[in-house]
């Protein structure tokens, strides 16, 4: 017999999609019986209480939820976050339910002795509840009360070599595609990459010093998989400079159906025969390709990367040689001047370690923020303030038409005195020999 | 129970103690095709929904079974996929960013086993633990935020919306047959945890009411400095309280008229809550990206400006989607995203053919990129 009668929760447990309610019913029983003699350190039926206080949630149309407190591990100030509820007396196992992000592996790989040490420690010491992931890509710990804190973080750190996440004013934990471990389209390494920066800036990632939260998201190549375009303060998203690889033979395999487009994408419906004309040379958004005989053709210098033909022929078209990364920043979400993508600023930079290069780009641009940026002020905001010359200033970047779609259509030009002859400073009196009063 | 320790000596907190040491290295976690074959991938190709084959430069092949589920997720669902992953791919698993979990093995007579396994475990309420599907141009996996399930600041809840969305898009979930891929992602309130403002299709919490204002407490939970500052249209500006007692407080006066409900205050003061069962619900954009295929990525706009929190299980939001869904499906061309097809055909057009009524609320007057919305030329359709 469950502790709380949850008949609203219980409808999401019908339908085909998995139901969170099933398992976290089943999670309850679980821990009730418990079967393998588990020593628990916070309240045995607190999935039973997660299931009350969110059926009332559901009644109530409102969260349940209180602001969190300042709870967290010695020498962090990031990585837990504090979480009360506000019916305590009704549902005490969730009364204190502290968040906990433990920094996931880059591209998500696992082995199941990691995972398991890491859920044995949950199971223990806290919900037993997680989310795989969340948004940002930690691994979510969910719920917790604040002696186990401490305890958790022994844990892992001693038991697992494994860190929190970033919480806070933070650097957040930065998070990647697959990239190269197994995709053709990766441009870098996104997980060397994001495991360096993210070993690099620790400091960062632990101990709030910034104006506000900062993301670094790693994307192999323009798909954008993990859509740091449209929500890391730094975008380093895959390219590549030099020619598409053709392989014509290939190309005269899709033409002739023998290989399916965009690698079967379309499977699910008929869309008639593959026609490499209106499919892939038509939708070239720059229309640099052509066919010549049975060959196609490709004006790279023409080319801007969007990847589209390269989707449709992933057999025929490879990804260039002379690969790396663009640098795009100040993505962010709409709190609180609109939504903002990130904007190019470094077009292309090679990225082979120790990523010096890109590592001074991070560091002129956080000197900047944290001495300009206002207080819960995005680096994509502070652009908007200050302008994109003052970004480019900071980083020491040459202006270049790629940073724009076009140039500015108002003449209202903030010219520096150093690139005016002569400077600002001018005798009136002089002026005033040769225009009257 | 006794409490356990863990070694750890609270009298002496930097005992032994290990920090900044970072995430353990991804390599240590590869398969052994990945490892062996990292970088030098030369293709890949979608077997049936949900399966695909990777083939590298070497002739190794990897085949990845990909399984949709609920980002809530137990630790008994985490033991289950680790013994499936024990049993068919020698302990390795990964996830994806869209909360979908991958199993690889390195040939193609163990796929066959690991689908029938996956597919033959349901919950004892009858849904589906793994469903396989969520590649090429179904629809995947839902991104999402805590809703009421953890969250202090929700205008909807998260985990419940989606599971009703998923059950209802299930189906494409595991087809194919979509123009292009079809992003759907959801967020509980404009914090946006989520990021969903650039998604094909994205369902977001949003406070129709103002805060109420505790002034009782105001002062004592707040700092006012900080709270007035939060408030990106300035409505906000401290006040004098006389309470029923007849003491006198400090704390705030909200301009109503110029709040846009965004709960920024509420982020830096609890004393102003604006959770709301009539007010809360949800707004509906449509057509965001964020691949730079064909044309450069583009923000969702808002399609409809509120439905109801109906829970357990949204029919209006559900219906919406659904019908968004069908009709873009009906319509555009192959390759063309929601956000492409709508711009294609006119969003006069779009709301038309998707049978959404226009408001006045889904014409920007929020600063001065609102201007750039409004439509400065004769060309539209009737």
């Amino acid at each position: 017999m469950a502790k709380h009668e949850t008949p609203l929760l219980d409808q999401l447990e019908s339908g085909p999609w998995p139901s969170f309610v099933s398992d976290l019913k089943q999670e309850a029983e679980r821990r009730a019986k418990n079967e393998a003699g588990v020593e628990y350190q916070i309240p045995v039926d607190v999935c039973e209480d997660i299931l009350g206080i969110l059926e009332l949630s559901f009644k109530h149309g409102r969260t349940h939820w209180k602001h969190g407190g300042i709870v967290g591990v010695f020498g962090y100030g990031g990585g837990v976050i504090g979480r009360y509820c506000d019916q305590p007396e009704e549902y005490p196992g969730v009364a204190h339910f502290h968040t906990i992000r433990v920094n996931q592996p880059a591209g998500k790989f696992y082995k199941t002795d990691y995972l398991r040490s890491l859920m044995k420690i949950w199971d223990m010491r806290g919900s037993g509840v997680t989310n795989m992931h969340g948004s940002t890509g930690d691994i979510i710990l969910l719920g917790t009360t604040t002696p186990q804190l401490e305890e958790i973080f022994y844990e892992i750190t001693h038991n697992m070599d494994q860190d929190l996440g970033g919480s806070g004013s933070n650097l957040r934990t930065p998070s990647d595609c697959i990239g190269q471990a197994r995709c053709e389209y990766a441009c870098y390494d996104t997980q060397a990459l994001c495991y360096d920066l993210t070993q690099e800036y620790q400091d960062e990632l632990h101990r709030p010093a910034f104006p506000y939260k900062f993301k670094f998201k790693f994307d192999g190549c323009p798909n954008g998989c993990v859509a740091s375009i449209a929500r890391a303060d730094m975008s380093f998203i895959g390219n590549w400079k030099d020619d598409i690889k053709i392989d014509q033979e290939a190309v005269q395999a899709y033409i002739g159906g023998e290989f399916s487009p965009n690698a079967g994408s379309h499977a699910g419906r008929d869309w008639g025969p593959f026609d490499i004309q209106t499919e892939v040379i038509d939708l070239c958004p720059t229309e640099c390709m052509w066919m010549e005989g049975k060959d196609l053709k490709i004006n790279n210098k023409e080319c801007n990367r969007c990847m589209h033909c390269i989707n449709v022929m992933p057999r025929a078209l490879r990804i260039g040689d002379d690969r790396g990364l663009s640098i795009l920043v100040g993505a962010k979400a709409p709190i609180l001047d609109g939504a903002q993508m990130s904007s190019l600023l470094v077009p292309f930079v090679k990225c082979e370690e120790p990523y010096d290069e890109i590592k001074e780009v991070i560091e002129n641009i956080w000197d900047w923020w944290m001495e300009e940026g206002k207080n819960r002020e995005r680096l994509g905001e502070l652009i908007k303030r200050q302008g994109f010359q003052k970004l480019l200033a900071a980083t020491n970047i040459k202006a270049a038409p790629q940073h724009v779609q076009e140039p500015r259509s108002n003449p209202y030009i903030f010219w520096n005195e150093d690139e005016v002859e002569g400077g600002w400073n001018r005798d009136v009196n002089e002026f005033r020999k040769y225009h009257q009063r | 129970m006794a409490f356990v320790s863990s070694g750890y000596d609270p009298n002496e907190p930097m005992k032994d103690r290990i920090s900044d040491i970072g995430p353990r290295k991804y390599d240590e976690f590869y398969p052994p095709v990945i490892a062996k074959n990292k970088g030098k991938w030369l293709y890949h190709e979608i077997l049936e929904p949900g399966v695909l084959v990777h083939v590298a430069e070497s002739g190794d092949e990897v085949y990845t079974v990909r399984v949709g589920g609920a980002r809530l997720m137990s630790v008994s669902m985490v033991e289950e996929i680790c013994q499936i992953a024990d049993k068919h791919c020698d302990g390795h698993v990964r996830w994806t960013t869209r909360n979908n979990i991958e199993f690889m093995v390195d040939s193609k007579d163990k796929v066959e086993p690991l689908k029938q396994d996956l597919s033959s475990r349901k919950f004892d309420g009858g849904s589906f633990k793994f469903p396989i599907g969520g590649t090429g141009n179904s629809i995947t996996n839902i991104v999402h935020t805590q809703g009421w399930l953890h969250c202090h600041t929700p205008a909807t809840d998260a985990s419940g919306p989606v599971k009703a969305t998923m059950d209802v898009l299930f189906d494409d979930f595991q087809t194919m047959r979509m123009p292009a891929k079809l992003r759907v992602s959801l967020a509980c309130c404009l914090n946006m945890c989520g990021a969903v403002h650039c998604s094909d299709i994205a369902i977001l919490g949003y406070h129709r009411k103002p805060p109420m204002i505790d002034h009782e407490y105001l002062d004592k939970m707040c700092e006012i400095p900080l709270a007035i500052a939060a408030c990106p249209t300035a409505a906000i500006k401290p006040a004098k309280h006389e309470l029923p007692s007849g003491e006198k407080v400090n704390t705030v006066a909200i301009k109503n008229s110029r709040c846009m409900f965004c709960g920024n205050c509420y982020t830096m003061c609890p004393s102003l809550p604006l959770a709301d069962d009539v007010g809360d619900g949800i707004v509906i954009m449509a057509g965001g990206k964020v691949s730079n295929r064909i044309t450069a990525p583009k923000f969702s706009k808002v399609v409809v400006a509120f439905l109801p929190n109906n829970a357990p299980r949204w029919p209006e939001t559900t219906e919406v989607i659904k019908k968004m869904v069908e009709t873009y499906a009906k319509n555009a061309r192959k390759y063309e995203r929601l956000g492409e097809w709508a711009e294609r055909i006119g969003w006069e057009r779009f709301f038309d053919v998707c049978e959404l009524e226009f408001t006045h609320h889904l014409i920007d007057d929020f600063r001065d990129p609102a201007y750039y919305t409004w439509r400065q030329t004769t060309q539209f359709k009737f």
